[in-house]
């Protein structure tokens, strides 16, 4: 009987250490990373484009709102950035675009600007609320004018990485969404350095990693392949996170 | 074979007598879905490395009170046994759609075919204190079926199937779907019926434990019922009447 209790349990831990043996073959691996692509189409296939993440009213926001990742880039550029309250920064928008531009805070406060109290989920596990503040980037997409064969908007930040800038990538369905903001005030005060000063990407129905904060950069391109390794973010090309973060 | 395949429901089959017992989408089912609750039982806790703290409400970070501080689960337990919540992530959202459509096809099937209605049906019968008193003394005694009608499940058996099958199963689907930001902006009822996302990830990790437990009894039940005969009626399908 104990034998036999034995192999019952000794199965289950065999599946568990035979998991990891699963994902070193390329073909199961391969199998396995397509949950993400299953995902992405069964969300889109049964979210409108344009549905809205959830937005909160100003007291249900969280008391303190932690910052998370980087909390201050500390280059010697972001450092004379942030010691002239960002006056300097410009936002370079380019790639396969019309139009490219350079957008400074005073042009993006200039702009119409969207507020939005909604929920910030990292992919760790926990949530914060807050309320964020403005242009919707798909405005500033339109005035570049994006060029026919763009698919993907990549975002270049001012914090490095192993000696090279925090990127992300989104695709054109949420560049356009409402609630997809560049993001230069938090909770009615201009962003703060732990939480991405002086603007920051909100796109608000996929998990915290995508949310690129210390932007400098925005690029339309037609493929991620030249992009970093090629997977559309840094975690997604160092450590196989999920490019879609929609879960 | 013949013969006793000809013995029909209101006879009572003598002990050793081989009866079909379980047909093959339940049996196909059943691999399955043990298959997907072991991976994602291990990456879930592999997951809950990355933050074992649980909250009620709408959002709960590291400076909001936890109601509960989850210990650090071992290697031994997690997939992939190295802390790597990337791919824990890739095993436990691969295997969450092996869980949920399979799910909802067998239960489909298993109304289509009426083994729902036939061998899951709660009767007043068995909820009788004086029933179910007796089914608890005649587990007891390891006694797992009536002699008279061993081929019907005993109260707490179909009891546990339908906590399982219609309760915890389901919440832990819509409990992990609300913890997905794109589902919370398809499906903002989903967040409303749970109490926010936190309070979501909260009632996810209690379905789970559920599952766990189900799973341990039942495996330490399969192992008092006779291992070799419950294990090959699941295989085969057949089971053989116990002495």
């Amino acid at each position: 009987m104990i034998a036999r209790r034995n192999l019952l349990a000794g199965g289950a831990g065999l599946l568990l250490a035979g998991c990891d043996r699963v994902v070193q073959i390329p073909a199961a691996r391969k199998i396995l990373f397509a949950g993400e692509d299953m995902q992405r189409g069964l969300q889109r296939a049964l979210m409108d484009r344009g549905a809205l993440a959830p937005e909160f009213r100003p007291d249900q926001r969280s008391p303190i709102f932690r910052a998370n990742g980087t909390y201050d880039p500390g280059t010697p550029e972001y450092k004379a950035l942030a010691a002239n309250r960002f006056a300097d920064w410009r936002l370079a928008v380019g790639g396969l675009v019309e139009r490219p531009l350079t957008l400074s805070l005073a042009d993006l406060r200039a702009l119409p600007n969207r507020s939005q109290i909604t929920r910030h989920d990292c992919v760790e596990g926990w949530s914060a609320i807050g309320q964020w503040t403005g242009p919707m980037l798909g405005n500033v997409l339109k005035a570049a004018g994006l060029r026919r064969a763009a698919r993907y908007i990549v975002f270049t930040c001012a914090d490095l990485y192993g000696g090279a800038p925090y990127y992300e990538s989104i695709d054109l369905v949420d560049a356009f969404h409402p609630q997809t903001i560049l993001a230069w005030a938090m909770n009615g005060r201009p962003l703060d350095v732990p939480h991405g000063a002086p603007c920051r990407l909100r796109v608000e129905r996929q998990l915290g990693y995508k949310h690129a904060k210390y932007l400098m950069r925005i690029d339309a391109v037609a493929s991620l392949a030249g992009i970093g390794l090629g997977k559309g973010g840094y975690w997604e090309d160092r450590v196989d996170y999920d490019w879609y973060a929609g879960i | 074979m013949d013969a006793r395949l000809r013995s029909g429901p209101d006879e009572t089959p003598p002990p050793g007598t081989p009866i079909r017992r379980h047909r093959l989408a339940t049996r196909v089912w059943h691999w399955v879905n043990a298959v997907a609750v072991v991976i994602l039982l291990g990456s879930g806790l592999g997951i809950s490395n990355a933050h074992p703290r649980l909250y009620w409400g709408r959002y709960g970070a590291n400076f909001d009170p936890a109601w509960l501080q989850l210990p650090r689960f071992p290697a031994w337990i997690t997939i992939p046994a190295s802390y790597n919540l990337a791919i824990s992530r890739r095993w436990h959202l691969f295997f969450a759609l092996v869980l949920g459509f399979g799910l909802l096809a067998h239960l489909l099937w298993s109304l289509a075919n009426r083994h729902i209605q036939r061998d899951l049906r709660v009767r007043r019968g068995d909820l009788s204190r004086a029933h179910l008193r007796a089914d608890l003394r005649a587990h007891w005694n390891f006694r797992f079926h009536d002699p008279e009608r061993p081929r019907e499940y005993n109260a707490f058996q179909k009891l546990s199937y339908v906590a399982i099958l219609f309760v915890a199963l389901p919440l832990a689907i819509l409990t992990g779907l609300a913890l997905s930001p794109a589902m919370d902006a398809a499906w903002p009822w989903l967040l409303d019926l749970l109490g926010g996302r936190q309070s979501a990830r909260s009632i996810h990790f209690l379905a789970a434990t559920g599952i766990a437990l189900f799973t341990i009894v039942h495996l330490v039940l399969v192992i008092l019922a006779g291992p070799i005969n419950e294990v090959r009626s699941m295989l085969t399908g057949w089971w053989r009447v116990p002495e």
